[in-house]
């Protein structure tokens, strides 16, 4: 769209000019009537704020859950990790106190404001119930939605997805949804279609569609009443939207070597887009590098510094997302925890529960959820990691269920194998 | 029933490569020769009459092949039958030089594969102490941009993340000059693994005049999928590719099954080496206790069976008992300077080890039979009895006809290449032959009915062009954009070759946007226009014609039309 990035400070005033500009081009196109996208527009914005939305930080690689959340209460903790337990909340690189049992990493400060505000909550003792201490199977169980078992195509998100849009025959309403990143992760496999969101400074970068020339061109090519024809100009239509969007209405963030690098933008720029565009409902973002066999680290060190740029990623999504937050959750997870034990150098291996966190506004923030199944070894799971109280499916469940307001039956559409019959009390 | 035996003859010398099958049924139009007139025959050479010779081409070179390259459709069309007949045996047709002298194959497969996880891990090791030790003077600390600590996370230590093994992709498409060196000596000798591996797979593909052979590496490593982003499997996916499916892809079932079920690849990707029987320890770190049925599940479900091939769990259980022990040979247990032996031995597989110690000793219930404790052979016998076993001619019966012939193949075609599949023994050739003078292969409305994959339209657009870029891994990252990374899918049933899988909005623009960046020059490769459209012949169609022409005055526009047309989309 030639003139559209040009800077308007009105944002109405841009998604006015928007508008014109798109009415114009999709009549010249003949595009209108066959993805209905283009004239949706304004439709959408005024999309009911009843609509829920989920964006899901994926830390592959098996975060440590007992320094993220660290039970500094629990006497077995420090026992069992002489060198990278996080020291005690007013001590030095001590945690942050959340309750007289659990502290938060002090790599993560920026999130205590979420904390206290009751806008983010943790579930410990967390993950899933199956035994595999693979991080392949183990987080393709986690975006299946169904461990244990290999056969199942499709990933939760997507299948969230077509339940989701299933209900909505508009297409102007119906759901978007956006993976960060190149390569489409298991979760979001499945029917429906995913859109994504490139890394770094190729995001804004224009793709040879935004070329007028040939984007008229592969209009022309593409004009016809087949599948292919209809699906290139969705693309294109998808494409525009996402671009204009996030068409930066400040001049300093288009020069790009002046912003901040890294994950911190990205998550940004995609909390900018769901503000801005209604429709897009869904968003997955994977992490890695959490895998701390060697070297750990504990309030400072390796895993800290890792913890550090997560939690500015998460500060910088939410922040973009802006008042739209109000209708968000935005999920953190990771395959299986770690040993309950550092090993003989310093880190950690494969373990078994975890901590999920939890941020919105409908989450019942500044608190620990979950039974707490302790560290003493007679509690540990195969005698050597935290057990699982609160299955992962569990905690998602609830969130769809008040997010997305899905029926029992379309729960058990996302996750097949699982039903839902007791609470953690994250949602409230 | 005479018919039947002579049939039954005659396509088994077809296994045998004498092709007399195809006096069977050989369409009048891709053969000099008169043609038995059999009730099929006259469908076909129907069929096929209302085809031109180069619509019969394409159709050939889409599905036996990977599209044409530049004067394909003349040689194919001037004789399909023979084509058809020198593709069916791949050893007639000689590769070219220019082809040998640019593979590199010896890199991934010169020394023995258990070598090459051996050194995998040492450096991995190494790593991950040099990362921990940068860590501890603070290094890293501080100083450090956001650019460089993501890097680092990425390409931090360990069983790395699927999907995103190898973070391949967008960029490397925008800058298909990128051509980095890994930094450390993990990432430099796994490249120097890898990079070989992938490069042979693509430039078989591209170059290779044996196209049906290279088809059938696609679809049998599929079939047999394995993860290249499972730690060790790295170093070892280019030689389990090399070992246990090119050699047979167009042999015998049962040697494609053995070699698969002794590749160390595949007993690691589906976790067989931790498998031992209830009561031992041993396996990998001998912390192993109990059973693992993963391997022994997808045996029969994805491998053989199918999933309603007639099994329960308890054959689940039993097949996984009757499978401990197989395994891959302990560090302890081979020399520094290992032999192996050649590709195709259907005695031996480097790195193969069966474990007496862990292996269940008592007998087992499976599938009907009362299987004795008899150590390996209670495997070979399982893998005996799967081979041949009607659910498993149907299972590969479905596939094959999914994807030579449609999305969803007819039953009648179904049923009858698993006959043709039971009555050979299980030989691939034959049911092959009989499927490409089937005559729902060559009806109209199958003709163009399959959407490709990533991997079949980057290679299409690429033989389209008839030039091989000098960057290959363009080729590998444009397939990992599309979402099909080469050897990256993370589950054991491959990926998938229907439309429902690949036909999306974002698979499209990302189809137009690879052959935008083909057809501009940016990859040294340069193509007017008109030939390109002369390379294509009937794939090329009329309003994509006047398009292109219309835009002219932008050749690299131009031909980009012409690369990502819709004809180019289907096959």
């Amino acid at each position: 769209m030639n003139g559209k990035t040009k800077l308007i400070n009105n944002p109405n005033e841009s998604r006015r000019q928007f508008l014109a500009d798109t009415a114009m081009r999709a009549g010249s196109l003949g595009m209108v009537a066959a993805s209905g996208i283009w004239t949706s527009r304004a439709v959408a914005a005024n999309l009911s704020s009843l609509d829920g939305r989920l964006v899901v930080i994926m830390l592959r690689g098996a975060v440590d859950g007992l320094s993220v959340v660290a039970p500094y209460g629990d006497p077995n903790y420090y026992a069992s990790r002489s060198s990278i337990a996080i020291a005690r909340p007013g001590e030095l690189d001590g945690v942050m106190r959340l309750d007289s049992l659990f502290g938060l990493h002090p790599a993560l400060a920026v999130l205590m404001p979420y904390w206290e505000r009751g806008e983010l909550g943790f579930v410990q003792a967390s993950g899933s119930h199956d035994q595999t201490r693979s991080h392949f199977d183990a987080q393709d169980f986690m975006e299946s939605g169904t461990p244990g078992r290999k056969s199942t195509q499709d990933g939760w998100m997507n299948r969230l997805a077509t339940v989701v849009s299933g209900s909505q025959s508009d297409l102007a309403l119906r759901l978007q949804a956006v993976n960060l990143g190149p390569v489409m992760p298991r979760i979001f496999v499945g029917a429906a279609p995913i859109a994504s969101l490139a890394q770094g400074n190729a995001a804004l970068a224009k793709g040879v569609l935004d070329r007028e020339p040939v984007a008229d061109a592969f209009a022309k090519l593409y004009a016809g009443e087949d599948r292919l024809s209809k699906t290139v100009r969705e693309a294109s239509a998808t494409r525009r939207e996402i671009m204009s969007s996030l068409a930066s209405d400040d001049p300093k963030a288009d020069q790009g070597a002046l912003s901040l690098r890294g994950l911190a933008v990205d998550t940004g720029r995609l909390g900018q887009l769901m503000q801005r565009d209604a429709r897009v409902r869904l968003a997955f973002v994977p992490v890695g590098g959490w895998d701390t066999h060697v070297n750990q680290g504990a309030g400072k060190g390796q895993l800290a510094n890792r913890l550090l740029l997560l939690g500015e990623a998460i500060d910088a999504l939410i922040k973009g997302l802006g008042q739209r937050f109000q209708e968000t959750t935005v999920v953190v997870m990771s395959e299986f925890g770690r040993t309950v034990r550092q090993n003989g150098n310093n880190g950690t291996d494969h373990g078994h529960g975890n901590v999920m966190w939890a941020f919105g506004s409908g989450v019942q923030g500044g608190k620990v959820h979950g039974s707490w199944p302790g560290l003493e070894a007679a509690a540990l799971h195969e005698g050597r990691d935290l057990a699982v109280t609160s299955d992962f499916r569990q905690v998602l469940s609830e969130i769809l269920k008040r997010d997305f307001r899905l029926t029992d039956k379309q729960l058990n559409v996302v996750f097949p194998d699982f039903r839902l019959n007791k609470t953690s009390g994250l949602i409230a | 029933m005479p018919t039947s035996i002579s049939r039954r003859r005659t396509l088994k010398s077809a296994g045998q490569l004498s092709l007399n099958c195809f006096a069977l049924g050989l369409p009048a139009v891709l053969t000099s020769q008169a043609s038995a007139a059999t009730p099929e025959a006259i469908r076909v050479a129907s069929a096929t009459r209302a085809l031109g010779a180069e619509q019969i081409a394409t159709h050939l070179l889409n599905r036996l092949g990977f599209g044409p390259r530049p004067n394909d459709i003349a040689a194919v069309s001037a004789n399909p039958m023979g084509w058809i007949q020198s593709q069916l045996v791949p050893s007639s047709i000689a590769l070219p030089e220019t082809l040998i002298a640019r593979l590199d194959e010896a890199s991934f497969l010169r020394r023995h594969p258990l070598l090459l996880v051996q050194e995998f891990r040492g450096l991995q090791r190494a790593q991950a102490e040099a990362a921990s030790n940068t860590v501890s003077t603070g290094v890293q600390s501080g100083a450090q941009t956001g650019a460089q600590a993501s890097a680092s996370m990425q390409a931090m230590v360990g069983a790395s993340p699927p999907n995103q093994a190898t973070p391949l992709g967008q960029n490397q498409i925008q800058n298909p000059q990128s051509n980095a060196t890994p930094a450390t000596p993990l990432g430099r000798f796994v490249n120097g693994v890898v990079r070989p591996a992938m490069e042979s797979r693509l430039l078989r593909a591209l170059e290779s005049p044996r196209q049906l052979e290279e088809v059938m590496v696609d679809f049998w490593f599929n079939h047999f999928n394995v993860f290249q982003g499972k730690n060790i499997l790295r170093v070892m996916t280019g030689h389990y590719e090399h070992y246990a499916i090119r050699p047979f892809a167009m042999g015998r079932f049962r040697d494609l099954l053995g070699a698969t079920a002794h590749h160390p690849a595949m007993l690691y990707y589906l976790d067989n080496t931790l498998s031992v029987a209830p009561g031992t320890t041993g396996g990998a770190g001998g912390a192993n206790r109990g059973l693992n049925e993963n391997y022994a599940r997808e045996l029969m479900e994805l491998h053989t069976l199918g999933v309603d091939g007639g099994y329960r769990q308890k054959d689940v259980t039993e097949l996984a008992r009757i499978l401990t022990g197989w395994s891959i040979q302990p560090p302890n247990r081979f020399s520094n300077v290992e032999a192996q032996s050649a590709p195709g031995n259907t005695e031996s597989m480097p790195g193969f080890w069966f474990n007496e110690r862990v292996h269940d000793q008592g007998d087992k219930e499976w599938l009907g039979h009362r299987v004795h404790a008899q150590g390996q052979k209670e495997g070979e016998f399982a893998l005996d009895a799967l081979a041949k076993h009607p659910s498993t001619a149907k299972h590969l019966a479905f596939k094959l006809a999914q994807y030579f012939v449609h999305d969803q193949p007819s039953p009648a075609l179904v049923a009858k290449l698993a006959q043709v599949f039971l009555d050979n023994d299980g030989a691939i050739l034959p049911v092959l032959s009989s499927l490409f003078v089937h005559e729902a292969f060559w009806a109209k409305e199958n003709i163009g009915a399959k959407f490709k994959t990533p991997y079949q339209y980057v290679l299409s657009a690429v033989r389209a062009l008839g030039v091989t870029p000098a960057n290959l891994q363009v080729l590998s990252g444009a397939m990992a954009t599309q979402g099909m990374p080469l050897y990256g899918c993370p589950t054991p049933d491959g990926y998938r070759n229907t439309e429902a899988a690949w036909l999306n909005p974002d698979g499209m623009t990302k189809r137009i946007n690879f052959a935008t960046m083909l057809a501009s020059g940016r990859m040294g490769i340069n193509v007017p226009t008109e030939t390109l459209i002369s390379h294509l012949g009937p794939l090329v169609s009329e309003p994509t014609k006047i398009l292109a022409r219309e835009a002219a005055q932008d050749p690299a526009l131009a031909s980009a039309l012409v690369l990502a047309g819709p004809s180019m989309m289907r096959r």
